[in-house]
């Protein structure tokens, strides 16, 4: 799960970590009380989950309330474009006025979880260049990234702080702060079951204190049960109106660019069923996990959901039947594609229990249903299709 | 002989009286599973179908003498139950629960070192070994006894491949679902170790996906410690980046964990990788028949 900046800021300062004043605004005028309060230069920032604004045009300074207002009124309501939207971009609906900062450097601080074999564990990474995207520093110039691996039986031990400050060449009072910084937070990282943790950068101000000018903070999904008051900071704005309803029906859903909607039971079966549309020579329109039960309200709400896509001109739905019994998924297949009147071709290919029933139900149910045996003829079955 | 589950095996399933743990636990006595014991807190004393219920993990190895652990427990308890099977000596747990939070899978990781305890899952269908039993939920009717072992990070699609070898009459040495989840008990490389080492089995079909870095470690050691010929199929060519595909550990992070990537770290060691997932079957009957010449 993904968070704002300004909502990342707010658990930084939590978890004593250092970060700009400031505050989100929805409009123009809020924007420029924001800035009265704050008192001197400020920066607007628009807040989407995506990093790059400031390329983008979406990250503005202003010296005066006035100027923040010109300037929120600017942002708020942009199709802000930035190299991780995707060509569309994604539509700024609040911003992020806080107070600007005189600025000496700009270092690089992350937290990520190492899931190699035999070194699982929380790991801490640091660098010198800061401001810039990682995963350029990583590919051109990896040897200015420096590691730390925090043992889990042991925990955080300054030694760890040590180890990248002395690479980060932080004086002894910054050095001192850059501690206090990474035990807080490794702390963050695990009380609230983090995914990643990014301040980039983090910055050194005039002055010589440590400031995270921007921060990026994501949840593991597996453990949100266990912390509503994350939950809470989701905003479905930012994501996908189709799977935010997939979601609420309880089903993976990712939506692509392509023309062939699919629905699968099984995350590895639904990777593997994009994969042949694309060998059949489609586009895949989706991901698509059903999951283990496929009751007709699922189902029902699974086409709807398919057939809101404009761009799916044809459904492929692969199930494997173990606990699910082909009959029943085909009862249910029926039904749904009934309900909503469903006018797009349909191919459905079915394995497992009953299935010489479920095929026959489908055959004989006047619907356009088209019923394929092999995975590969269902793909190609599904893709000639298309346009008819 | 086969690999992690035999005729010593005697299973202890927490979280039986669930619906899940009740429903799988039957079907698994279908297939001559040798379920000894269940647990669930509170529910000591009652059984399911004969089988007695324990409140603990250490009641079931005591009385019953279990030594294999399924666990069906909900997310939230999941790691719990697995402490309690470590620390009561389980030497095989095998967890389908799927949901568990990474920072819990670090400590489970750190619990099993030097414990004694091989970990099968989370997230994962379990084990099955025909002629032998399951702990896990495979639906029974894909097996067929044979020389070909499994291992998948998938669940449905390991059904598919297991369904495709059966229908060719190629049988299966043992099936393994390792989970798809980024931090797993057993990985590619576990599991490849014994299979190399089991005497039944003849060929390997090792199912990936995208995500982490377990096909490529898995290539490596396969260049010098496999033998047995591998064909491989590899998930999720089509990924978009950035996004969990289903599975919590199915996500193309930092540009790293491309399909494209672990295709060819296997291919370079000299695994059959097969792009067409229906043609798999067809590619180890192939082999075998490679072999046998």
């Amino acid at each position: 799960m993904k968070i704002h900046e300004y909502q990342a800021k707010k658990l930084l300062l939590d978890y004593g970590i250092p970060a700009p004043r400031g505050e989100v605004a929805a409009t123009p005028e809020e924007a420029r009380r924001i800035a009265g309060e704050l008192a001197g230069q400020v920066v607007v920032k628009a807040q989407i989950h995506a990093g790059g604004r400031g390329k983008g045009g979406g990250v503005k300074p202003a010296a005066a309330p006035d100027e923040a207002e010109t300037a929120a009124r600017s942002i708020l309501g942009m199709q802000l474009v930035t190299h991780q939207t995707g060509p569309e971009g994604k539509r700024v609906r609040k911003v992020l006025v806080e107070e600007a900062s005189a600025i000496r450097k700009e270092l690089y601080l992350s937290v990520v979880v190492d899931r190699s074999r035999g070194r699982e564990c929380v790991v801490f990474m640091a660098s010198e260049a800061g401001g810039m995207d990682i995963e350029q520093v990583a590919a051109s110039a990896p040897e200015k990234i420096v590691k730390c691996a925090v043992h889990p039986a042991v925990g955080f031990s300054p030694f760890q702080a040590r180890k990248l400050s002395v690479s980060l060449g932080l004086d002894a009072g910054q050095s001192r702060q850059f501690a206090e910084i990474v035990r807080n937070l490794y702390r963050l990282f695990l009380e609230k079951d983090c995914s990643l943790v990014e301040i980039n950068p983090l910055a050194i101000t005039e002055p010589g204190q440590l400031l995270a000018l921007d921060t990026k903070i994501n949840f593991d999904d597996d453990g949100l049960h266990r912390h509503p008051e994350i939950r809470e900071l989701r905003d479905p704005d930012e994501e996908d109106p189709l799977e935010v309803a997939a979601k609420n029906a309880a089903v993976n859903y990712i939506k692509l660019d392509g023309n062939v909607g699919c629905m699968v039971n099984g995350a590895g079966l639904a990777m593997t069923t994009m994969d042949l549309i694309k060998i059949a020579g489609g586009e895949p329109a989706n991901f698509l996990d059903v999951g283990g039960g496929a009751s007709v309200e699922q189902i029902e709400k699974v086409f709807r959901i398919l057939t809101s896509d404009p761009n799916v001109k044809c459904i492929l739905v692969n199930i494997f039947g173990g606990i699910l019994r082909c009959d029943r998924v085909s009862a249910g297949l029926i039904q749904a594609a009934g309900k909503i009147d469903m006018k797009l071709p349909m191919v459905v290919r079915l394995q497992g229990t009953n299935v010489e029933e479920g095929r026959r139900m489908l055959q004989e149910s006047g619907l356009r249903f088209t019923v394929a045996d092999g995975l590969y003829e269902a793909a190609q079955k599904a893709v000639s299709l298309i346009g008819s | 002989m086969t690999i992690l589950l035999n005729e010593k095996s005697r299973v202890v399933v927490q979280g039986i009286t669930g619906s899940e743990g009740s429903f799988h636990t039957r079907e698994s006595v279908k297939m001559e599973t040798n379920v000894v014991a269940g647990v669930t807190p509170g529910k000591g004393g009652t059984d399911l179908d004969g089988i007695p219920v324990y409140n603990r993990v250490s009641d079931a190895v005591e009385r019953e003498g279990a030594n294999v652990s399924g666990i069906y427990t909900p997310a939230a308890f999941a790691p719990d139950a697995i402490f309690e099977a470590i620390e009561a000596g389980i030497g095989l747990v095998v967890c389908m629960t799927e949901g568990l939070p990474v920072a819990e899978m670090i400590k489970v990781k750190q619990a099993l070192k030097g414990s004694g305890t091989r970990m099968i899952g989370p997230n994962c269908p379990g084990i099955t070994t025909p002629g032998v039993g399951k702990v896990g939920f495979m639906p029974n009717f894909i097996h067929r006894i044979g020389n070909v072992g499994v291992v998948s990070r998938s669940g449905t699609l390991t059904y598919e491949m297991i369904w495709q070898l059966t229908g060719l009459g190629i049988g299966q040495s043992t099936s393994v679902g390792i989970g798809g989840d980024p931090i797993v008990g057993s990985g590619f490389i576990d599991i490849l170790e014994l299979f190399e080492k089991d005497p039944q089995t003849e060929a390997i079909v090792m199912i990936g996906e995208i995500g982490g870095t377990a096909e490529e470690e898995a290539a490596e050691f396969i260049q010098t410690q496999v033998a047995k010929p591998v064909v491989s199929f590899i998930a999720g060519r089509t990924a978009p980046p950035g996004r969990r595909m289903g599975h919590a550990g199915a996500i193309i992070s930092g540009g790293k964990g491309t399909a494209e990537e672990k295709i060819k770290a296997l291919e370079r060691a000299g695994v059959f990788v097969e792009k067409n997932p229906a043609e798999i079957g067809r590619r180890v009957q192939e082999i075998l028949k490679r072999i046998a010449a």
